[in-house]
């Protein structure tokens, strides 16, 4: 408990850390958005009125607190292009971006499982080689080629893909179908990295003198391997595959293009197209978030999984 | 019980056999010492008896017959049938052969879970009984530690403990005192002598050191590059060693510990 708040705590003061040096990141830009926004109806009267409403004013400690109260309150500013709160904009694609990294993330650890063990119990059998051959092939490949070769195959030739994206008030279902190869073309390389990533960890462990006691004990060779070497190779695949989430956000922008997804990555891009910075000092805030709850999450997983990780804590 | 018969061990990714052909016995109740230096076969030998030698990287001949029955002969799932059960094997080094992740009260209690459908309430009373028993003070409380909060000689009888809870007829250890420091062994070497003497479990203990065999064993044999080159009476070898090989090892025991005839 007492370790959950620490980590609390820590993940707290990364975040303002972070939150800070992107403020700090997008003051240094140069360029002054009000020129820019006020355009051909510039006076330095109108300039100033407008610099003080969107807060561009005073030291630059006070203007981050500001920022910040505001972020955490949901009031994230307006965006210069739109004239939109932030909040707003944002609100209407996070979700669209949430829903296709945590299908992707679904479908990293439903399949590179299975697969992962299957190739160890296979060892050194035809299935394991071909699938090492498979896994090496795919992990080659980027995912928004992949992206590119699902649109193609299946709205342009199968025409199983609807020609527009669903919003998921319009239809649960259609908008899952929507994000399904998008997510497939993400978790894609991902799989064959993790199932990589099992296998040898779970070889090295099934080397390991307490397999051998296991064995000695009369486990079958399953046994060792889901009562006890299973266990053991799981705290550096979950750290992996926190690592995993954060490339998974970076690649899913792209892979929104490819798929025409209104989420966060094309209103990004968009963003920082039209140099509006409210809007891309939000979204990369949250996603910074979202990569570091996903770091923090797989260290108490490991914590739980692992006694020796618990500092203190076990009694 | 235990009777080896010109065992043959060959590794395929080595030249030299392992083992060259080794024949000894051990009686019901007996414990026999088996030294060597390092790489003499010592484990090996043990290894086979215990079913753990894994077949595809080694061939082996012979036979190895317990009360009977040759293991060399069995299939797999036979074996695992007697490892465990019939035959307990207690390893060198008591960390890493304690699974980390598991309590330790669960490790002892494994093999009974593994061969009989006991409850777990009877599972752990047992297990707390055998950690009384290889005298670990305040056994409750072991039993639901992990291996990292005990220390080696803790661990070593936490180990013990596994291997005896299902009253196995043959006991393999493989330098189980060797990691530990010096009085930490002793206790353990008396441990083992109190368990031979209660549960009549016969014992094949393996050590390259031969003054601790002295203290533990009747019968002694010596191996060297996978060959018995003496075996008899500890207390004949010790002070008529016939092998000049065995003189050497004895030679090589610091006087200090070597004891007067
Ligand atoms: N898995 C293996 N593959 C190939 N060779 C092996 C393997 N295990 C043991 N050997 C070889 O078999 C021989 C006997 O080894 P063994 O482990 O039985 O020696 P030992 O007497 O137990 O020595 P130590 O005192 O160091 O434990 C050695 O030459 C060793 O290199
Ligand atoms: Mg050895």
């Amino acid at each position: 408990m007492k370790q959950a708040l620490k980590k609390l705590g820590a993940f707290l003061l990364t975040m303002v850390i972070v939150s800070f040096v992107t403020f700090l990141a997008f003051q240094l830009i140069p360029g002054d958005p009000v020129t820019h926004m006020l355009g051909t109806s510039y006076t330095p009267e109108r300039a100033d009125a407008l610099r003080e409403q969107l807060g561009l004013k005073g030291p630059l400690l006070v203007r981050y607190w500001d920022w910040l109260r505001g972020f955490v309150t949901g009031a994230m500013g307006t965006s210069y292009s739109y004239n939109l709160p932030v909040s707003q904009l944002v609100g209407e694609k996070v979700g669209n971006t949430l829903a296709l990294n945590a299908l992707t993330f679904v479908l990293i650890v439903a399949l590179s499982l299975p697969i992962g063990l299957f190739t160890v119990r296979r060892h050194g059998g035809a299935a394991d080689r071909c699938l090492t051959v498979v896994n090496q092939v795919i992990m080659a490949v980027p995912p928004f080629f992949t992206g590119i070769l699902f649109t193609w195959l299946f709205s342009v030739v199968l025409s199983w893909l609807p020609g527009k994206f669903i919003e998921f008030s319009e239809d649960p279902v259609g908008y899952w179908q929507c994000l399904f190869f998008p997510a497939l073309a993400l978790a894609l390389p991902r799989i064959a990295m993790t199932v990589r990533m099992l296998r040898s960890t779970l070889l090295e462990e099934l080397h390991r003198d307490y397999v051998r006691t296991a064995i000695s004990r009369g486990n079958d060779s399953r046994a060792a391997l889901y009562r006890h070497a299973l266990k053991n190779a799981l705290p550096p695949v979950v750290t992996f595959l926190a690592q995993t989430m954060a490339e998974i956000v970076a690649s899913s922008i792209v892979v929104e293009q490819v798929f025409s997804i209104p989420g966060l990555g094309r209103l990004l891009l968009a963003s920082i197209n039209s140099s509006d910075w409210p809007v891309v000092q939000a979204i990369v805030v949250l996603l910074a978030l979202w990569v570091m709850l996903a770091g923090t999450v797989a260290d108490l997983i490991n914590q739980r999984i692992d006694p020796r990780l618990r500092l203190g804590g076990a009694k | 019980m235990l009777e080896v018969r010109d065992l043959h061990v060959k590794f395929h990714s080595r030249q030299r056999q392992a083992v060259g052909g080794v024949s000894f016995s051990i009686a019901d109740g007996e414990i026999l010492g088996l030294v060597g230096e390092s790489g003499s076969g010592k484990s090996v030998t043990a290894l086979t008896v215990a079913g753990l030698l894994d077949r595809e990287k080694a061939e082996c001949s012979g036979s190895v017959l317990l009360d009977g029955v040759d293991l060399l002969k069995l299939q797999e799932p036979e074996l695992r049938q007697l490892r465990g059960k019939r035959i307990g094997v207690v390893f060198q080094e008591p960390q890493t052969c304690m699974d980390p992740l598991m309590k330790v009260g669960r490790q002892v209690e494994e093999a009974l879970a593994i061969h009989t459908n006991t409850s777990r309430e009877e599972r752990r009373r047992l297990a707390i009984q055998a950690l009384t028993d290889v005298e670990l003070p305040d056994p409750e409380t072991v039993y639901d530690k992990y291996p990292h909060e005990l220390s080696g000689g803790q661990l070593q009888r936490a180990m013990i403990a596994a291997a005896i809870l299902t009253r196995p007829a043959l006991l393999l250890l493989d330098e189980p005192t060797t990691a530990l420091d010096v009085t930490v062994q002793a206790q353990i070497l008396e441990l083992l002598k109190k368990l031979n003497r209660e549960h009549g479990i016969s014992m094949l203990f393996i050590s390259h050191n031969l003054y601790v065999v002295k203290k533990l064993c009747r019968r002694v044999a010596v191996m060297q590059r996978g060959l018995l080159v003496e075996e008899g009476d500890t207390q004949e070898v010790f002070y008529h060693p016939q092998h000049p090989y065995t003189q050497r090892l004895i030679a090589a025991i610091p006087t200090r510990q070597r004891p007067k005839p």
